[in-house]
Protein backbone atom coordinates (compact mmCIF):
# COMPACT_ATOMS: atom_id res chain seq x y z
CA UNK A 1 0.00 0.00 0.00
CA UNK A 2 1.05 3.29 -1.03
CA UNK A 3 2.16 5.48 2.56
CA UNK A 4 0.48 8.44 3.32
CA UNK A 5 1.75 10.97 5.62
CA UNK A 6 0.46 14.41 6.97
CA UNK A 7 1.98 17.22 8.51
CA UNK A 8 0.24 18.86 11.65
CA UNK A 9 1.17 22.06 12.98
CA UNK A 10 0.36 24.83 15.29
CA UNK A 11 -0.01 28.53 13.50
CA UNK A 12 1.92 31.41 15.49
CA UNK A 13 2.39 28.91 17.79
CA UNK A 14 3.69 30.79 20.57
CA UNK A 15 1.67 33.60 20.05
CA UNK A 16 -1.36 31.39 19.36
CA UNK A 17 -0.87 29.46 23.03
CA UNK A 18 -0.66 33.16 24.56
CA UNK A 19 -4.11 33.78 23.54
CA UNK A 20 -6.21 30.85 24.57
CA UNK A 21 -5.51 32.36 28.18
CA UNK A 22 -5.74 36.21 26.97
CA UNK A 23 -8.28 37.23 25.00
CA UNK A 24 -6.79 40.73 24.93
CA UNK A 25 -4.21 39.51 22.32
CA UNK A 26 -7.00 38.14 19.74
CA UNK A 27 -6.70 40.27 16.18
CA UNK A 28 -3.65 42.38 17.80
CA UNK A 29 0.00 42.36 16.58
CA UNK A 30 2.07 40.23 19.21
CA UNK A 31 5.33 38.81 19.41
CA UNK A 32 6.75 36.31 21.74
CA UNK A 33 10.96 37.17 22.39
CA UNK A 34 13.55 34.53 23.01
CA UNK A 35 14.81 33.87 26.90
CA UNK A 36 16.49 37.21 26.94
CA UNK A 37 13.96 39.09 25.67
CA UNK A 38 16.59 39.84 22.48
CA UNK A 39 15.27 38.36 19.29
CA UNK A 40 11.60 37.94 18.13
CA UNK A 41 10.72 33.98 17.99
CA UNK A 42 7.07 34.30 17.37
CA UNK A 43 4.67 36.20 15.27
CA UNK A 44 1.04 36.90 14.90
CA UNK A 45 -0.24 37.18 11.58
CA UNK A 46 -1.23 40.91 12.33
CA UNK A 47 2.74 41.18 13.48
CA UNK A 48 3.64 39.72 10.40
CA UNK A 49 1.18 42.17 8.07
CA UNK A 50 3.78 44.98 9.93
CA UNK A 51 6.69 43.68 8.36
CA UNK A 52 8.08 42.00 11.55
CA UNK A 53 10.93 39.75 10.25
CA UNK A 54 11.35 36.36 12.42
CA UNK A 55 14.60 36.41 14.39
CA UNK A 56 14.85 40.52 14.17
CA UNK A 57 16.56 41.68 17.46
CA UNK A 58 13.41 43.51 18.66
CA UNK A 59 15.26 46.94 19.27
CA UNK A 60 14.19 47.14 15.42
CA UNK A 61 10.35 46.63 16.54
CA UNK A 62 10.31 48.48 19.10
CA UNK A 63 9.18 51.68 17.50
CA UNK A 64 5.80 50.12 16.57
CA UNK A 65 4.81 49.92 19.73
CA UNK A 66 3.99 52.74 19.73
CA UNK A 67 2.49 53.12 16.36
CA UNK A 68 0.71 50.41 15.96
CA UNK A 69 -0.02 48.69 19.27
CA UNK A 70 2.67 45.97 18.72
CA UNK A 71 2.07 43.65 22.19
CA UNK A 72 5.26 41.86 23.30
CA UNK A 73 5.81 39.13 25.56
CA UNK A 74 8.71 37.32 27.08
CA UNK A 75 8.49 33.36 26.35
CA UNK A 76 7.04 30.99 28.49
CA UNK A 77 8.36 27.40 27.27
CA UNK A 78 6.35 25.96 30.41
CA UNK A 79 3.48 27.16 28.93
CA UNK A 80 3.99 25.83 25.29
CA UNK A 81 5.71 23.31 26.87
CA UNK A 82 2.22 22.16 28.19
CA UNK A 83 0.31 22.88 25.26
CA UNK A 84 2.51 20.92 23.03
CA UNK A 85 2.41 17.67 25.29
CA UNK A 86 -1.59 18.06 25.25
CA UNK A 87 -1.57 18.71 21.20
CA UNK A 88 0.57 15.78 20.15
CA UNK A 89 -1.90 13.57 23.00
CA UNK A 90 -5.38 14.71 20.87
CA UNK A 91 -3.23 14.56 17.11
CA UNK A 92 -1.88 11.19 18.50
CA UNK A 93 -5.45 9.58 18.74
CA UNK A 94 -5.89 10.00 14.51
CA UNK A 95 -3.20 7.98 13.69
CA UNK A 96 -1.53 4.89 14.17
CA UNK A 97 2.15 6.47 14.20
CA UNK A 98 3.12 9.99 15.24
CA UNK A 99 6.46 11.14 14.84
CA UNK A 100 6.93 14.40 16.93
CA UNK A 101 8.91 16.54 14.84
CA UNK A 102 9.69 20.09 16.95
CA UNK A 103 7.19 21.37 19.86
CA UNK A 104 4.28 22.71 17.25
CA UNK A 105 4.48 19.99 14.82
CA UNK A 106 4.49 16.22 14.17
CA UNK A 107 4.13 13.99 11.75
CA UNK A 108 1.13 11.25 11.71
CA UNK A 109 0.64 7.94 9.34
CA UNK A 110 -2.23 7.65 7.64
CA UNK A 111 -1.58 4.84 5.40
CA UNK A 112 -4.91 2.85 5.39
CA UNK A 113 -7.37 4.60 6.89
CA UNK A 114 -10.30 4.41 5.13
CA UNK A 115 -11.49 7.65 5.57
CA UNK A 116 -11.74 10.65 3.68
CA UNK A 117 -8.47 12.51 4.46
CA UNK A 118 -9.26 15.70 4.27
CA UNK A 119 -12.35 15.29 6.41
CA UNK A 120 -10.34 13.68 8.70
CA UNK A 121 -7.66 15.99 8.60
CA UNK A 122 -10.72 18.92 9.05
CA UNK A 123 -11.93 16.95 12.03
CA UNK A 124 -8.14 17.14 13.60
CA UNK A 125 -8.42 20.91 13.55
CA UNK A 126 -11.48 20.99 15.15
CA UNK A 127 -10.85 18.86 17.57
CA UNK A 128 -8.32 20.68 18.67
CA UNK A 129 -9.63 24.29 17.96
CA UNK A 130 -12.14 23.16 20.39
CA UNK A 131 -9.77 20.76 23.35
CA UNK A 132 -7.18 23.75 23.23
CA UNK A 133 -8.13 26.41 21.78
CA UNK A 134 -5.47 26.35 18.98
CA UNK A 135 -5.21 27.11 15.24
CA UNK A 136 -3.69 24.20 13.05
CA UNK A 137 -2.60 23.62 9.43
CA UNK A 138 -2.75 20.10 8.09
CA UNK A 139 -0.66 19.49 4.99
CA UNK A 140 -1.22 15.60 3.23
CA UNK A 141 1.17 13.59 0.52
CA UNK A 142 2.60 10.26 -0.32
CA UNK A 143 6.02 11.61 1.17
CA UNK A 144 7.03 13.35 4.57
CA UNK A 145 8.69 16.05 1.70
CA UNK A 146 5.37 16.30 0.44
CA UNK A 147 3.43 16.38 3.47
CA UNK A 148 5.48 19.58 4.51
CA UNK A 149 5.53 21.16 1.34
CA UNK A 150 1.84 20.75 1.44
CA UNK A 151 1.34 22.04 4.79
CA UNK A 152 3.21 25.59 3.53
CA UNK A 153 0.14 25.69 0.66
CA UNK A 154 -2.41 24.96 3.54
CA UNK A 155 -0.83 27.87 5.48
CA UNK A 156 -0.60 30.30 2.76
CA UNK A 157 -3.82 29.57 0.64
CA UNK A 158 -6.48 30.66 3.02
CA UNK A 159 -9.38 28.81 0.74
CA UNK A 160 -7.81 25.18 1.29
CA UNK A 161 -9.49 26.30 5.27
CA UNK A 162 -5.94 24.55 6.78
CA UNK A 163 -5.91 21.35 5.08
CA UNK A 164 -4.33 20.69 1.68
CA UNK A 165 -3.71 17.28 0.37
CA UNK A 166 -1.61 17.01 -2.84
CA UNK A 167 -4.87 14.18 -3.58
CA UNK A 168 -6.83 17.71 -4.48
CA UNK A 169 -5.08 17.89 -7.45
CA UNK A 170 -3.93 16.51 -10.95
CA UNK A 171 -0.47 16.21 -12.02
CA UNK A 172 -0.42 19.38 -13.94
CA UNK A 173 -2.13 21.84 -10.97
CA UNK A 174 0.38 20.40 -8.65
CA UNK A 175 3.56 21.04 -11.31
CA UNK A 176 1.58 24.65 -10.98
CA UNK A 177 1.18 24.93 -7.42
CA UNK A 178 5.12 23.93 -6.88
CA UNK A 179 6.33 26.21 -9.88
CA UNK A 180 4.62 28.80 -7.67
CA UNK A 181 6.75 28.18 -4.47
CA UNK A 182 10.26 28.94 -4.18
CA UNK A 183 12.70 26.18 -3.83
CA UNK A 184 13.76 26.80 -0.09
CA UNK A 185 10.89 26.01 1.33
CA UNK A 186 11.49 22.33 0.81
CA UNK A 187 12.57 20.52 3.75
CA UNK A 188 16.11 20.46 4.04
CA UNK A 189 16.89 22.92 1.92
CA UNK A 190 18.79 25.53 3.61
CA UNK A 191 19.60 28.93 2.95
CA UNK A 192 23.16 27.67 1.42
CA UNK A 193 21.80 24.86 -0.31
CA UNK A 194 19.11 27.32 -1.95
CA UNK A 195 21.75 29.91 -3.49
CA UNK A 196 23.82 26.75 -4.99
CA UNK A 197 20.65 25.40 -6.31
CA UNK A 198 19.78 28.62 -7.95
CA UNK A 199 23.41 28.89 -9.48
CA UNK A 200 22.21 25.65 -11.23
CA UNK A 201 19.12 27.36 -12.62
CA UNK A 202 16.75 25.61 -10.35
CA UNK A 203 14.39 28.00 -8.34
CA UNK A 204 11.07 26.55 -7.96
CA UNK A 205 9.99 23.63 -5.88
CA UNK A 206 9.19 22.40 -9.53
CA UNK A 207 12.58 22.47 -11.31
CA UNK A 208 13.42 20.34 -7.97
CA UNK A 209 10.92 17.86 -8.80
CA UNK A 210 12.40 17.54 -12.56
CA UNK A 211 15.72 17.80 -12.18
CA UNK A 212 17.82 14.70 -13.17
CA UNK A 213 18.38 12.76 -9.74
CA UNK A 214 22.14 11.38 -11.22
CA UNK A 215 22.86 14.93 -11.68
CA UNK A 216 21.38 16.22 -8.56
CA UNK A 217 23.13 13.31 -6.70
CA UNK A 218 26.27 14.28 -8.41
CA UNK A 219 26.55 17.83 -7.39
CA UNK A 220 24.63 17.73 -4.22
CA UNK A 221 24.85 14.56 -2.39
CA UNK A 222 22.29 11.31 -2.02
CA UNK A 223 20.38 13.16 0.47
CA UNK A 224 19.30 15.76 -1.94
CA UNK A 225 18.48 13.14 -4.57
CA UNK A 226 15.86 11.46 -2.16
CA UNK A 227 14.47 14.58 -1.49
CA UNK A 228 13.90 14.55 -5.35
CA UNK A 229 12.22 11.02 -4.88
CA UNK A 230 9.79 12.29 -2.15
CA UNK A 231 8.85 15.22 -4.45
CA UNK A 232 7.79 12.78 -6.96
CA UNK A 233 5.63 11.07 -4.30
CA UNK A 234 8.23 7.79 -4.01
CA UNK A 235 8.06 8.12 0.28
CA UNK A 236 11.92 7.63 1.16
CA UNK A 237 11.65 8.55 4.70
CA UNK A 238 9.65 6.70 7.25
CA UNK A 239 8.30 7.89 10.93
CA UNK A 240 10.79 7.94 13.29
CA UNK A 241 8.66 6.21 16.35
CA UNK A 242 8.28 8.85 19.05
CA UNK A 243 7.09 6.79 20.91
CA UNK A 244 10.31 4.64 21.87
CA UNK A 245 11.59 7.96 22.02
CA UNK A 246 10.20 8.64 24.77
CA UNK A 247 10.43 5.57 26.86
CA UNK A 248 14.31 5.45 26.67
CA UNK A 249 15.34 7.68 29.28
CA UNK A 250 17.13 10.53 28.47
CA UNK A 251 21.51 9.90 28.85
CA UNK A 252 21.91 13.43 29.47
CA UNK A 253 20.94 16.56 31.28
CA UNK A 254 21.96 19.94 30.23
CA UNK A 255 20.64 23.11 31.31
CA UNK A 256 22.40 26.16 30.61
CA UNK A 257 21.45 29.94 29.51
CA UNK A 258 22.99 33.06 28.81
CA UNK A 259 22.92 35.54 31.11
CA UNK A 260 20.48 38.51 30.61
CA UNK A 261 24.33 40.80 31.38
CA UNK A 262 27.73 40.02 31.40
CA UNK A 263 28.95 38.60 34.81
CA UNK A 264 32.17 39.06 36.27
CA UNK A 265 32.10 38.05 39.87
CA UNK A 266 32.91 34.00 40.23
CA UNK A 267 30.35 34.55 43.06
CA UNK A 268 27.62 35.08 40.42
CA UNK A 269 28.82 32.26 38.19
CA UNK A 270 28.81 30.24 41.29
CA UNK A 271 25.18 31.03 42.18
CA UNK A 272 23.99 30.21 38.30
CA UNK A 273 25.77 26.99 38.09
CA UNK A 274 24.08 26.16 41.31
CA UNK A 275 21.02 27.18 40.51
CA UNK A 276 21.39 25.21 36.72
CA UNK A 277 22.30 21.86 38.43
CA UNK A 278 19.02 22.31 40.56
CA UNK A 279 17.09 22.63 37.92
CA UNK A 280 18.59 19.62 36.00
CA UNK A 281 18.89 17.40 39.22
CA UNK A 282 15.04 18.11 39.37
CA UNK A 283 14.80 16.57 35.85
CA UNK A 284 17.11 13.65 36.50
CA UNK A 285 15.10 12.82 39.59
CA UNK A 286 12.17 13.03 37.50
CA UNK A 287 13.29 10.03 35.13
CA UNK A 288 14.21 8.05 38.30
CA UNK A 289 18.30 8.52 36.95
CA UNK A 290 21.08 8.94 39.18
CA UNK A 291 24.40 10.85 37.31
CA UNK A 292 27.75 9.92 37.58
CA UNK A 293 29.54 12.51 35.97
CA UNK A 294 29.02 16.13 36.13
CA UNK A 295 30.10 18.83 33.30
CA UNK A 296 30.59 22.45 33.90
CA UNK A 297 31.29 24.87 31.36
CA UNK A 298 31.00 28.76 30.55
CA UNK A 299 32.49 31.10 27.76
CA UNK A 300 32.17 34.71 27.05
CA UNK A 301 30.21 35.93 24.56
CA UNK A 302 31.83 34.71 20.74
CA UNK A 303 29.72 37.84 19.25
CA UNK A 304 31.65 40.47 21.23
CA UNK A 305 35.17 40.25 19.25
CA UNK A 306 36.58 43.30 20.73
CA UNK A 307 36.09 41.95 24.04
CA UNK A 308 38.75 38.67 25.57
CA UNK A 309 37.51 35.47 24.98
CA UNK A 310 37.84 32.66 27.21
CA UNK A 311 35.52 29.30 27.03
CA UNK A 312 36.75 26.24 29.70
CA UNK A 313 35.17 23.09 30.97
CA UNK A 314 35.62 20.35 33.45
CA UNK A 315 34.16 16.68 33.88
CA UNK A 316 34.26 15.95 37.16
CA UNK A 317 33.37 12.04 37.97
CA UNK A 318 31.58 11.26 41.28
CA UNK A 319 32.23 8.35 43.47
CA UNK A 320 28.72 7.23 43.34
CA UNK A 321 25.72 7.48 41.51
CA UNK A 322 23.63 10.57 42.96
CA UNK A 323 20.54 12.73 42.33
CA UNK A 324 21.06 14.74 45.44
CA UNK A 325 21.15 18.39 44.22
CA UNK A 326 22.81 19.20 47.63
CA UNK A 327 25.93 16.94 46.48
CA UNK A 328 25.35 17.57 42.73
CA UNK A 329 25.81 21.78 43.77
CA UNK A 330 28.93 21.23 45.91
CA UNK A 331 31.02 19.77 43.20
CA UNK A 332 29.17 22.09 40.40
CA UNK A 333 30.87 24.87 42.77
CA UNK A 334 34.16 23.14 42.75
CA UNK A 335 34.08 22.89 39.10
CA UNK A 336 33.40 26.62 38.63
CA UNK A 337 35.52 27.77 40.50
CA UNK A 338 38.10 25.90 39.13
CA UNK A 339 37.80 26.82 35.78
CA UNK A 340 37.19 30.31 36.27
CA UNK A 341 39.53 32.56 35.10
CA UNK A 342 39.42 36.69 36.83
CA UNK A 343 38.75 39.44 33.69
CA UNK A 344 36.49 38.31 31.27
CA UNK A 345 32.31 38.96 30.89
CA UNK A 346 31.06 35.65 30.68
CA UNK A 347 28.00 35.15 28.59
CA UNK A 348 27.01 31.53 29.10
CA UNK A 349 27.47 28.85 32.00
CA UNK A 350 26.04 25.45 31.70
CA UNK A 351 25.78 22.17 33.28
CA UNK A 352 25.03 18.79 31.76
CA UNK A 353 24.24 15.62 33.88
CA UNK A 354 26.02 12.50 32.18
CA UNK A 355 26.34 8.52 32.86
CA UNK A 356 23.10 8.44 33.64
CA UNK A 357 21.43 4.92 34.66
CA UNK A 358 18.96 3.74 36.81
CA UNK A 359 18.75 5.04 40.39
CA UNK A 360 19.89 2.72 43.65
CA UNK A 361 22.32 0.86 40.79
CA UNK A 362 25.51 1.14 42.58
CA UNK A 363 24.27 0.97 46.22
CA UNK A 364 26.89 -1.44 46.95
CA UNK A 365 29.78 1.20 47.22
CA UNK A 366 32.28 0.79 49.94
CA UNK A 367 31.25 4.34 50.69
CA UNK A 368 27.70 4.28 50.70
CA UNK A 369 25.67 4.99 53.75
CA UNK A 370 22.16 3.47 53.28
CA UNK A 371 20.35 5.35 56.22
CA UNK A 372 22.20 8.78 54.79
CA UNK A 373 20.84 7.85 51.63
CA UNK A 374 17.36 7.18 52.13
CA UNK A 375 17.34 10.41 54.06
CA UNK A 376 18.72 11.69 50.88
CA UNK A 377 16.03 10.49 49.02
CA UNK A 378 13.07 11.80 51.37
CA UNK A 379 14.37 15.18 51.06
CA UNK A 380 14.65 15.57 47.28
CA UNK A 381 11.10 14.03 47.14
CA UNK A 382 9.64 16.83 49.60
CA UNK A 383 11.73 19.79 47.53
CA UNK A 384 10.48 18.25 44.17
CA UNK A 385 7.13 18.28 46.39
CA UNK A 386 7.11 21.77 47.62
CA UNK A 387 8.90 23.28 43.93
CA UNK A 388 5.94 21.38 42.12
CA UNK A 389 2.91 22.60 44.40
CA UNK A 390 4.17 26.04 45.27
CA UNK A 391 6.20 27.10 42.09
CA UNK A 392 9.51 26.51 41.28
CA UNK A 393 12.65 28.08 43.56
CA UNK A 394 10.11 27.92 46.32
CA UNK A 395 12.24 25.80 48.17
CA UNK A 396 15.93 26.43 46.91
CA UNK A 397 20.19 26.16 48.07
CA UNK A 398 21.21 29.50 49.75
CA UNK A 399 23.65 28.67 47.38
CA UNK A 400 21.66 29.46 44.10
CA UNK A 401 21.28 32.97 45.62
CA UNK A 402 19.14 34.65 46.85
CA UNK A 403 18.49 37.93 44.62
CA UNK A 404 20.31 36.87 41.55
CA UNK A 405 21.31 39.60 39.51
CA UNK A 406 21.94 37.45 36.35
CA UNK A 407 19.17 35.80 35.85
CA UNK A 408 17.53 35.97 32.30
CA UNK A 409 15.31 39.34 31.15
CA UNK A 410 12.10 38.33 30.70
CA UNK A 411 10.04 40.91 32.27
CA UNK A 412 6.90 40.22 30.03
CA UNK A 413 6.11 36.74 30.67
CA UNK A 414 2.58 34.93 31.03
CA UNK A 415 1.51 33.51 33.93
CA UNK A 416 1.87 29.69 34.44
CA UNK A 417 -1.47 28.89 33.41
CA UNK A 418 -2.15 25.32 33.33
CA UNK A 419 1.09 24.29 35.84
CA UNK A 420 1.17 26.41 38.66
CA UNK A 421 -1.91 26.27 41.20
CA UNK A 422 -1.03 30.49 42.09
CA UNK A 423 -0.94 31.48 38.43
CA UNK A 424 -4.23 29.94 37.26
CA UNK A 425 -6.52 32.27 34.52
CA UNK A 426 -9.34 34.12 36.05
CA UNK A 427 -12.68 33.69 35.51
CA UNK A 428 -14.55 36.41 36.03
CA UNK A 429 -17.88 36.60 37.82
CA UNK A 430 -17.72 40.26 38.65
CA UNK A 431 -20.15 41.52 36.37
CA UNK B 1 38.10 17.86 26.92
CA UNK B 2 41.01 16.85 29.20
CA UNK B 3 40.61 15.48 32.39
CA UNK B 4 41.16 17.83 35.05
CA UNK B 5 43.08 17.63 38.28
CA UNK B 6 40.58 16.33 40.75
CA UNK B 7 42.69 15.88 44.19
CA UNK B 8 40.90 19.14 45.97
CA UNK B 9 37.34 17.03 44.72
CA UNK B 10 38.47 13.69 45.62
CA UNK B 11 39.62 15.07 49.51
CA UNK B 12 36.06 16.63 49.92
CA UNK B 13 34.61 12.96 49.12
CA UNK B 14 36.39 10.92 51.34
CA UNK B 15 35.58 13.40 54.12
CA UNK B 16 35.26 10.96 57.22
CA UNK B 17 31.56 9.87 57.80
CA UNK B 18 30.62 10.33 61.17
CA UNK B 19 27.82 8.67 62.87
CA UNK B 20 26.79 7.33 66.11
CA UNK B 21 25.35 3.94 65.64
CA UNK B 22 25.76 0.87 63.84
CA UNK B 23 23.84 -0.38 60.90
CA UNK B 24 23.09 -4.29 59.99
CA UNK B 25 23.07 -5.03 56.02
CA UNK B 26 20.54 -4.22 54.19
CA UNK B 27 18.24 -6.85 52.82
CA UNK B 28 15.79 -6.21 50.87
CA UNK B 29 12.22 -8.32 51.03
CA UNK B 30 11.40 -9.68 54.05
CA UNK B 31 11.41 -13.94 53.64
CA UNK B 32 7.88 -15.75 53.66
CA UNK B 33 7.13 -17.54 56.66
CA UNK B 34 4.15 -18.44 58.13
CA UNK B 35 0.07 -17.42 57.81
CA UNK B 36 -0.26 -15.19 54.12
CA UNK B 37 -2.31 -12.15 54.60
CA UNK B 38 -6.05 -12.80 53.84
CA UNK B 39 -6.16 -9.49 52.56
CA UNK B 40 -3.63 -9.94 50.31
CA UNK B 41 -6.24 -10.71 47.20
CA UNK B 42 -8.49 -7.71 48.02
CA UNK B 43 -6.09 -4.96 47.79
CA UNK B 44 -7.79 -1.87 45.68
CA UNK B 45 -5.98 0.88 44.33
CA UNK B 46 -7.21 4.57 46.70
CA UNK B 47 -9.66 6.39 44.71
CA UNK B 48 -8.19 9.39 42.85
CA UNK B 49 -9.96 12.58 42.57
CA UNK B 50 -8.68 13.30 39.23
CA UNK B 51 -10.81 10.30 37.75
CA UNK B 52 -13.79 12.10 39.17
CA UNK B 53 -13.26 15.24 38.02
CA UNK B 54 -10.87 15.18 34.89
CA UNK B 55 -12.31 12.75 31.79
CA UNK B 56 -10.37 14.71 29.06
CA UNK B 57 -6.92 15.53 30.61
CA UNK B 58 -6.15 16.59 27.18
CA UNK B 59 -9.43 19.12 27.21
CA UNK B 60 -9.41 20.14 30.85
CA UNK B 61 -7.95 23.47 32.54
CA UNK B 62 -8.42 24.98 35.66
CA UNK B 63 -9.32 28.20 36.52
CA UNK B 64 -9.94 30.31 39.66
CA UNK B 65 -13.15 32.59 40.20
CA UNK B 66 -12.98 36.07 40.66
CA UNK B 67 -16.08 38.03 42.05
CA UNK B 68 -19.36 36.58 42.77
CA UNK B 69 -21.98 36.86 40.33
CA UNK B 70 -22.59 33.27 40.12
CA UNK B 71 -22.84 32.71 43.75
CA UNK B 72 -26.40 30.94 42.90
CA UNK B 73 -24.94 28.18 40.84
CA UNK B 74 -22.59 27.61 44.36
CA UNK B 75 -19.51 29.30 42.23
CA UNK B 76 -17.69 31.60 44.90
CA UNK B 77 -15.00 34.47 44.77
CA UNK B 78 -11.94 32.42 44.84
CA UNK B 79 -13.34 29.37 43.89
CA UNK B 80 -11.13 26.68 41.59
CA UNK B 81 -13.26 25.51 38.30
CA UNK B 82 -12.41 22.55 36.71
CA UNK B 83 -13.26 23.62 32.70
CA UNK B 84 -13.62 20.56 30.37
CA UNK B 85 -13.72 22.36 26.65
CA UNK B 86 -14.51 19.10 25.04
CA UNK B 87 -18.21 19.28 26.84
CA UNK B 88 -20.30 20.77 24.26
CA UNK B 89 -21.95 24.10 25.46
CA UNK B 90 -25.80 24.00 25.33
CA UNK B 91 -28.58 25.82 27.27
CA UNK B 92 -27.90 25.95 30.84
CA UNK B 93 -24.50 25.14 31.37
CA UNK B 94 -22.29 27.39 32.69
CA UNK B 95 -19.79 28.29 31.11
CA UNK B 96 -16.44 29.84 29.95
CA UNK B 97 -17.04 32.88 27.50
CA UNK B 98 -14.18 35.18 26.18
CA UNK B 99 -16.39 38.44 26.24
CA UNK B 100 -14.24 41.75 25.47
CA UNK B 101 -11.07 40.62 26.43
CA UNK B 102 -12.04 38.48 29.63
CA UNK B 103 -12.35 35.02 30.59
CA UNK B 104 -16.01 35.44 32.08
CA UNK B 105 -17.96 32.88 33.92
CA UNK B 106 -21.73 32.99 33.16
CA UNK B 107 -25.39 30.60 32.66
CA UNK B 108 -25.56 30.35 28.69
CA UNK B 109 -29.34 30.55 27.68
CA UNK B 110 -30.30 29.84 24.54
CA UNK B 111 -33.97 30.28 23.92
CA UNK B 112 -36.07 31.32 20.53
CA UNK B 113 -32.79 32.09 19.06
CA UNK B 114 -31.88 35.00 21.45
CA UNK B 115 -28.16 33.76 23.75
CA UNK B 116 -27.65 35.39 27.03
CA UNK B 117 -24.95 35.47 29.62
CA UNK B 118 -26.52 35.01 32.67
CA UNK B 119 -25.32 35.83 35.92
CA UNK B 120 -26.23 33.41 39.00
CA UNK B 121 -27.03 36.67 41.48
CA UNK B 122 -29.79 38.85 41.42
CA UNK B 123 -27.45 41.75 41.22
CA UNK B 124 -26.21 41.43 38.24
CA UNK B 125 -28.22 41.50 34.67
CA UNK B 126 -27.75 39.17 32.09
CA UNK B 127 -25.81 40.31 28.90
CA UNK B 128 -27.76 40.00 25.72
CA UNK B 129 -25.50 38.92 22.47
CA UNK B 130 -27.16 40.21 19.64
CA UNK B 131 -27.43 39.02 15.61
CA UNK B 132 -24.02 39.45 14.06
CA UNK B 133 -22.09 39.89 17.49
CA UNK B 134 -19.54 37.37 17.48
CA UNK B 135 -19.67 35.40 21.28
CA UNK B 136 -16.95 32.91 22.12
CA UNK B 137 -17.71 30.18 24.46
CA UNK B 138 -14.58 28.82 25.88
CA UNK B 139 -15.22 25.73 27.58
CA UNK B 140 -17.81 24.52 29.80
CA UNK B 141 -17.68 24.40 33.61
CA UNK B 142 -17.58 20.84 34.86
CA UNK B 143 -16.83 21.35 38.50
CA UNK B 144 -16.45 23.81 41.14
CA UNK B 145 -13.91 23.10 43.64
CA UNK B 146 -15.23 25.05 46.79
CA UNK B 147 -12.95 25.36 49.91
CA UNK B 148 -15.15 24.68 52.95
Amino acid sequence: MRPVFALVDGNNFYVSCERVFNPRLEGKPVVVLSNNDGCIVARSQEARALGIRMGAPFFEAKHLIRSHGLIWLSSNYTLYGDMSARLMAVLGEFAPHQEIYSIDECFLDLTGIPNDLVAHAQQMRKRIKQYLGLPTCVGIGHSKTLAKLANHIAKKRLHYQGVFSWSHCNRLEADALMADIEIGEVWGVGRRLKIKLEQCGIRSVCDLKYASTSLIRKRFGVVLERTVHELNGISCLHLEDTEDHQAVRKHQIISSKSFGKPVHELDELRQAVVSYVTRAAEKLRQQGSWCSHLLIYLRTNPFAPHDPQYAKSITIPLLVGTDDTRVLAKYASAGIERIYRPGFAYKKAGVMLLDLHPAGQDLGDLFCNPPQRERSSQLMQVMDRLNQEYGSNTLRLAAAGLRPQWTMRSSERSPNYTTAWHELAQACANR
Amino acid sequence: MKSPDLNPLLSSCFAPIRRRSCYRPLIAGRAPAGFPSPAADHYDKRLDLNEHLVLHPEATFFLRVKGNSMIGAGIHDGDLLVVDRSLEPSHGRVVIAALDGELTVKRLHQQRGKILLCADNPDYPAIEIRQGQELQIWGVVAHVIHKV
